[in-house]
């Protein structure tokens, strides 16, 4: 097992994210793609955990005071956190549902609002948590399998 | 179909990515949804919109897009077209608008990415 560790590449890598910080959840997810393709893994794989960074750093910008975007590389699989301060969310399982959003129009005006994050979010995941306090703040974790199969995309 | 066809079907002007227009295209996605891109782009589309924002700089990137076209000859500030420099994104500025583009693009024989289950 001490072999594989050693041929595999392990990093963290942290980026605070600000209320309304919008420009930086996007650079953040950006920013980690380039560094995952450096390493050389695999490109679904790396998709995939870009878009759950992207939609939940924007989660964090759009409902949050401030928060920390957190992702983990390790021999097994790529694993995603935000932990924030902030509203937190009343009723995860209205959440999860397609098309429901409290985001503002402001928002929306940039494209994002749609409803759409968390169940993009839970598809392109392997594993998935919410922890969540209203009033205090919503911890998200999740994680993709390099030995995952991944959504079926040929292309 | 290559992105400099697709430049010539929409008298496009190239805003920067000029060197990467031989990159093949073989879907397409019309939206200004961010929310959207991120859940049907697949790799290698064109992406059609009308946001001129940096977010869809960065989504193109995320999604593996081969290109980006603004529509109704918007064209997004210099710090967004540096954006896509940075990120290997052409981008691209049409006179025409969405269903325009997009009626040009497929009875030339490209085809719209499909939905995929959640």
């Amino acid at each position: 097992m001490v072999d594989s560790l050693e041929y595999t590449p392990q990093i963290t890598l942290e980026f605070p994210i600000g209320e309304k910080d919008f420009f930086m959840a996007g650079e953040s997810a950006s920013r980690v793609k380039k560094t995952l393709q450096q390493l050389g893994l695999r490109q679904d794989i790396i998709r995939r955990a870009a878009i759950i960074i992207y939609e939940a750093a924007m989660n964090v910008a759009i409902h949050a005071n401030h928060g920390l975007l957190t992702v983990h590389v390790d021999p097994e699989a790529i694993f995603v956190q935000t932990d924030d301060e902030g509203a937190g969310i009343p009723d995860i399982e209205l959440a999860m549902k397609e098309g429901y959003s409290t985001a503002p129009y402001e928002i929306r005006e940039m494209g994002f609002g749609a409803g759409m994050g968390l169940p993009n979010i839970k598809q392109c995941s392997d594993e998935l948590t919410l922890d969540t306090r209203v009033g205090e703040g919503t911890t998200l974790k999740a994680k993709v399998f390099f030995a995952s199969k991944g959504t079926g995309e040929t292309r | 179909m290559k992105l400099h066809d697709i430049a010539a079907i929409l008298n496009a002007e190239v805003l920067c990515g000029g060197d990467c227009l031989d990159r093949e295209v073989e879907a397409c996605f019309a939206c200004d949804l961010i929310s959207e891109m991120l859940l049907y782009v697949r790799p290698r589309s064109l992406l059609i919109t009308s946001l001129i924002n940096a977010h869809v700089i960065h989504t193109a990137q995320v999604m593996d897009a081969s290109g980006v076209i603004f529509v109704g000859g918007k064209k997004p500030d210099d710090a967004v077209i540096k954006t896509g420099e940075l990120n290997n994104v052409p981008l691209l500025s049409t006179p025409h608008l969405i269903f325009e583009c997009c009626g040009r693009l497929f009875t030339n024989g490209l085809k719209g990415d499909k939905k995929r289950p959640l």
